[in-house]
């Protein structure tokens, strides 16, 4: 096994790319250290990326924001600019594990480690957010969903990394919010979780809606049907039941210890809806 | 495997080891260093008793690779009473007798020392949130948020 810690993107690609073994990317780590602990996973190669120049900074652009795949879940909940465009994205985020894990605990991370269940993904599928993936071919960027395939499956090719999570400047008259369900009050797995980012016209009515559920599939599912039940309404009673009778019958859950497929059917239309009403008041939405 | 030469910063000595690429930080630090105040409760991240503070940030050693604290700044419950002086939170765990079998202890204590770092008034829900990362399985909690409560005032009095 060895460790290394490039200094730039196209060292660690190239690093990737030849390593004849296993190779990992190490950013916080609190997955890796995990399953290399556990044995599932020996690694030939470590290769830790969080001394390449602005992997660990959020930037704010024009567009709107570029988070650096080695930035903790912690430092984006000090980021004032990305709470206010994207609570949703934050709250997700901030929700993944104990203090100690959210020191280290990365969005990439949790987008790569491709479990169903992962908290900031639903978050960011909703908001629209795009992964910059780096490789040996160049640059690419791809939606979110794109990423994860199946449980702990990615459609990442060898040797590339994504170099950062992009989300859009929010627009005008618009709010995400993220809920999961969890049988304690803290540091658990979601059973069931919801994204909703909505966009309002002047009267308040959807103009526009993103719904993505969580660990009630193989991977997170964005649910346009649920999108197009509040386009073009108020979110009155009827929109709210719609989304909920859709979002229940979209996913596809798995009975298990924390929950069972009815119930998470249930769950996931009474998440969709408190997220879809948390979202609309943010957007200014009454 | 062939060793990694580590050069950091650890209670601010300057500190050089040689470690396996996939040795934990913790592991370095009892085994290698002889700082044996971080304690191994579950090695996954889930019990906080190998709690330390890597460059301002509070997190797991367990979670942490040896050569990852290359040029980094190392906090743990070694460096926190000074000499004979016992740290606030140190003297109020022991007058709120916030332990008994003491291995949850110094990961509560760097992670209590953390959480007044970022918030020296907090109400006993923050506490409660800021110390969820770590469990006790003897105290039932209440005497630990006491502790941190007292220290608390205790800190800022002063």
């Amino acid at each position: 096994m060895r460790y290394i810690r490039p200094h730039s993107m196209e060292d660690a690609v190239g690093q990737l790319a030849g390593s004849p073994g296993t190779a990992a990317i190490l950013a916080g780590g609190s997955d890796l250290l995990v399953r290399m602990k556990g044995g599932f996973i020996e690694p030939d190669l470590i290769v830790d990326i969080k001394s390449i120049d602005g992997l660990g900074e959020i930037r704010e652009t024009a567009d709107g924001f570029s988070i650096g795949a080695a930035v903790s879940c912690a430092l984006m909940g000090e980021s004032a600019a990305l709470k206010r465009e994207w609570p949703g994205v934050v709250e997700a985020a901030k929700l993944i594990g104990s203090k100690q894990v959210q020191g280290r605990c990365t969005i990439v991370g949790n987008l790569c480690n491709a479990s169903p269940a992962a908290d900031s993904v639903p978050a960011l599928v909703a908001a629209g957010a795009r992964a910059l993936i780096i490789g040996p071919g160049g640059r690419r960027t791809v939606a979110v969903e794109a990423v994860p395939t199946g449980p702990g499956k990615t459609s990442l090719a060898k040797g590339e990394i994504i170099e950062a999570i992009l989300l859009d400047r929010r627009a005008p008259r618009s709010g995400d919010a993220y809920l999961r369900f969890i049988p304690r009050t803290e540091m658990d797995i979601a059973v069931v979780s919801a994204g909703v980012k909505l966009t309002l016209d002047e009267q308040g009515v959807v103009k526009s809606a993103r719904v993505a559920l969580g660990a009630v599939a193989p991977t997170v599912l964005l649910v346009e049907e649920a999108a197009e039940a509040l386009i073009g309404r108020k979110l009155d009673e009827a929109a709210l039941e719609r989304l909920a009778k859709v979002c229940s019958g979209t996913c596809r859950p798995i009975d298990d210890k924390r929950g069972t497929v009815e119930f998470r059917r249930k769950v996931a239309g009474v998440l969709a809806g408190r997220a879809a009403t948390t979202a609309y008041a943010r957007a200014g939405g009454k | 495997m062939a060793g990694v030469a580590v050069s950091t910063t650890i209670n601010g000595d300057n500190v050089e080891y040689l470690c396996q690429p996939d040795e934990t930080l913790l592991d370095v630090l009892r085994d290698r260093l002889g700082l044996t105040g971080a304690k191994e409760g579950c090695g996954t991240g889930d019990c906080g008793a190998c709690s330390i503070i890597l460059d301002d940030r509070l997190v797991c050693s367990c979670l942490v690779l040896g050569a990852e604290a290359e040029g980094r700044r190392v906090e743990t419950i070694e460096g926190m009473a000074h000499g004979d002086r016992l740290h606030p939170l140190q003297q109020k765990f022991l007058e709120h007798a916030a332990l008994q079998c003491g291995v949850c202890t110094p990961g509560f204590l760097i992670a209590a020392k953390d959480l007044l770092a970022k918030n020296p008034d907090p109400t006993e829900e923050e506490i409660r949130f800021g110390l969820a990362g770590n469990l006790c399985r003897c105290t039932g909690y209440d005497k630990i948020v006491r502790a941190v409560q007292d220290a608390a005032s205790v800190m800022k009095g002063a």
